[in-house]
């Protein structure tokens, strides 16, 4: 379910008839949808690595290999795949979405939650919790 | 007066970009604040869009190399251990003030050699190192939005709110790594 539908009229200067003058054309909802839930995703899946390295020797210890011998230790790892879950996540849903309109609010709900339980994750008296 | 390479890029990742980041995080809020019906002509709006996605795109570029500056130069230069020997994981820190080159800033914290210094490390470094990194992530997010919507923005609240969120909380993001790292340069300074 991506609950998107096609583009649909905005009405924006009818809201803020100072933009009429400027001719702008109709844009869908999709790519600043895809933005919004993208850094949700990116930031819950540095918290996920975060707690994971915490309880998990085995994944700490890959993470840690991830800084290519630069001293930097697990949070190498996390970075990277934090990082890369956000842009590969941003290319697919914005793609997805590019031309369609849908309950950006919705959307905007489903980052928020993920971004606050990913800076849950990184908060040291959470996820020290789950330390082996 | 010189400073060291160490010191360069701690000040570098620390001040420069911070102050960038600062003056981006102002003057790219003020803007999108102002971003309300009635509020500019069409000439201004095109005057204020331009600047806004400067200061937006700026706060978002200083965001990514504040984060991977910090990690991967400075950071290895806090957290080596440098202080083991033997048995004794911080023998190289005894009767230490300061950090030093038997003693790494991590080490200095944990041992508690000058003073209960340990949660400095255990707390405001661990949350400091993984919470900065969502600064960058909301800061481009922020700045897409203002530069796909535009003018746009004005005469949508809600999305507008929805962008000032998110610009706000990768300041927040920042403040935290911020306002630790200046902390923590005081009481273990990478030497």
């Amino acid at each position: 379910m991506s609950g998107m539908r096609e583009v649909t009229n905005h009405h924006d200067a009818e809201r803020a008839p100072e933009l009429a003058e400027l001719h702008l054309r109709e844009k869908p909802d999709g790519p600043g949808a895809a933005a919004m839930v993208a850094a949700g995703i990116g930031i819950f899946v540095l918290g996920l690595m975060t707690v994971l390295s915490e309880a998990s020797v085995p994944i700490h210890d890959f993470l840690e290999r991830l800084a290519f011998g630069r001293g930097v230790g697990p949070l190498a790892g996390k970075t990277i795949i934090a990082v890369a879950a956000w842009a590969a996540s941003w290319a697919i849903l914005g793609a997805a979405w590019r031309r369609k309109d849908g309950n950006i609010r919705g959307w905007f709900a489903v980052g928020l939650v993920l971004g606050i339980l990913g800076a849950l994750g990184t908060f040291p008296p959470f996820f020290l919790l789950f330390g082996e | 007066m010189e400073l060291t390479d160490r010191e360069t890029w701690t000040v570098l990742h620390g001040l420069v970009f911070g102050t960038a980041f600062l003056l981006a995080f102002g003057g790219g809020l003020a803007g999108l604040w102002s971003l309300r019906p009635g509020f500019l002509t069409a000439a201004g709006i095109r005057e204020r869009m331009r600047r806004l996605y400067v200061g937006t795109w700026l706060m978002a570029a200083v965001a990514w190399a504040t984060v991977t500056s910090g990690t991967w130069i400075v950071y290895p230069w806090y957290r080596a251990k440098l202080a083991a020997q033997g048995a004794e994981d911080f023998a190289g820190c005894a009767g230490a003030v300061l950090p030093s080159g038997t003693c790494s800033p991590r080490d200095f914290l944990l041992s508690n050699a000058s003073g209960n210094t340990h949660l400095w490390h255990e707390f405001g470094m661990e949350w400091k190192e993984h919470i900065s990194w969502a600064a960058p992530l909301l800061a481009t997010a922020a700045a897409f939005l203002v530069s796909y919507y535009g003018p746009r923005l004005i005469a949508r609240p809600w999305l507008r709110a929805v962008t000032i969120v998110m610009f706000v909380g990768a300041f927040g993001a920042a403040v935290v790594g911020g306002a630790f790292g200046a902390f923590l340069n005081k009481v273990a300074p990478i030497i």
